[in-house]
């Protein structure tokens, strides 16, 4: 499956044929997320209302370590198996994981403040998501500053796999560190620790935010080989031109 | 939608954000793919091709007859063109 979709007009016309039925349900699942974050989730016994801000915040901070999981794979997929839309799949992810990790510290912060009575505090959970944010900010400046694509996605992927040791610092830092932030309390070895009144929404939103990050990937992996296309033909019609000067 | 309470602000504030946050690199994402749709058919007007594009694959033609493979029948395998040392 992996390998057929090496071809990037194959992948192009799969793109095409699945974007409209990727757009409908990141509505029907966010409409639904919403509907019982605000009118069916009951508040918390101990935060209150402002426990609907898990509904965005966990969400996008999953969203945040899986897009850098689907990163480092695609950085393996560069450097060892050079799969023609490996580079490509890392490029327009970086982005996409920029914006949630932004989320997910923004939210978490207004959600810090009524609760730990502060914004921001450095300790570790909050501290690597900081350093998550700054990895992706350094991948897309790398991409950036090299023009030729292969040499780009080259230099990326080995800045993305060294970063990775970064995931498994935020998923664990609130058992390693004593930290004002929570423990895990969805994704433990005995299950859950939340209410299921609070999990359901909280399960939607996080499919909703999951389906709206498979939407706008597949759209900026399509847009990244079309840059490609065009970079290509552009260069061809340099090419011509120079050609037909001498 | 329910009484906010007094941290109202905070939880309107992050949805908020993260609406207005997905919401722009949902348009951004979208303008970027048509942007470069459009500069890749100006270019193919103006006659510009990828080589895979450009010509469609001939089919090689044999000049000379030869006889038709039987079904199942086993293809020599083709041989190293001998070169002078």
């Amino acid at each position: 499956m992996i390998m057929s979709l090496a071809n990037p007009t194959r992948f192009l016309s799969l793109v095409s044929a699945v974007v409209p039925w990727l757009t409908a349900l990141v509505v029907i699942l966010l409409g639904t997320g919403l509907y019982l974050a605000f009118f069916v989730s009951p508040p918390d016994y101990q935060q209150g209302e402002t426990v609907r801000i898990m509904y965005v915040h966990v969400p996008a901070a999953w969203l945040a370590m899986g897009c850098y999981l689907v990163i480092a794979i695609a950085a393996l997929g560069t450097l060892i198996w050079r799969h023609p839309l490996a580079d490509v799949a890392a490029k327009a992810a970086a982005p996409i994981g920029a914006t949630f990790t932004f989320v997910a510290l923004v939210t978490g912060s207004l959600w810090g403040k009524p609760m730990w009575g502060t914004y921001w505090v450095w300790d570790a959970r909050l501290t690597s998501m900081l350093v998550l944010f700054l990895l992706y900010l350094g991948l897309i400046a790398l991409w950036q500053a090299i023009e030729e694509p292969g040499r780009a996605g080259r230099a990326a992927a080995i800045l993305a796999l060294v970063g990775a040791i970064n995931i498994p610092i935020i998923k664990f830092s609130v058992n390693w560190w004593n930290t004002l932030h929570q423990p895990a309390s969805v994704l433990r070895v005995d299950g859950p620790s939340i209410d299921p009144a609070l999990l359901t929404p909280l399960f939607v939103m996080g499919a909703a935010f999951a389906a709206l990050f498979m939407l706008l990937h597949l759209l900026a992996m399509r847009t990244e080989i079309l840059r490609r296309r065009v970079r290509a033909l552009q260069q061809t019609q340099v090419e011509h031109a120079v050609l037909v000067g001498a | 939608m329910p009484d906010l309470g007094p941290h109202a602000a905070f939880i309107i504030g992050a949805y908020a954000v993260a609406f207005v946050m997905l919401g722009v690199l949902t348009l951004v994402t979208v303008a970027n793919d048509r942007k470069q749709r459009r500069i890749l058919i100006e270019l193919e007007r103006k006659g510009i091709r990828r080589r895979s594009a450009a010509k469609p694959p001939t089919p090689r033609v044999k000049m000379t007859k030869s006889k038709p493979e039987k079904a199942g029948a086993k293809r020599k395998p083709a041989r190293a063109r001998k070169t002078r040392s």
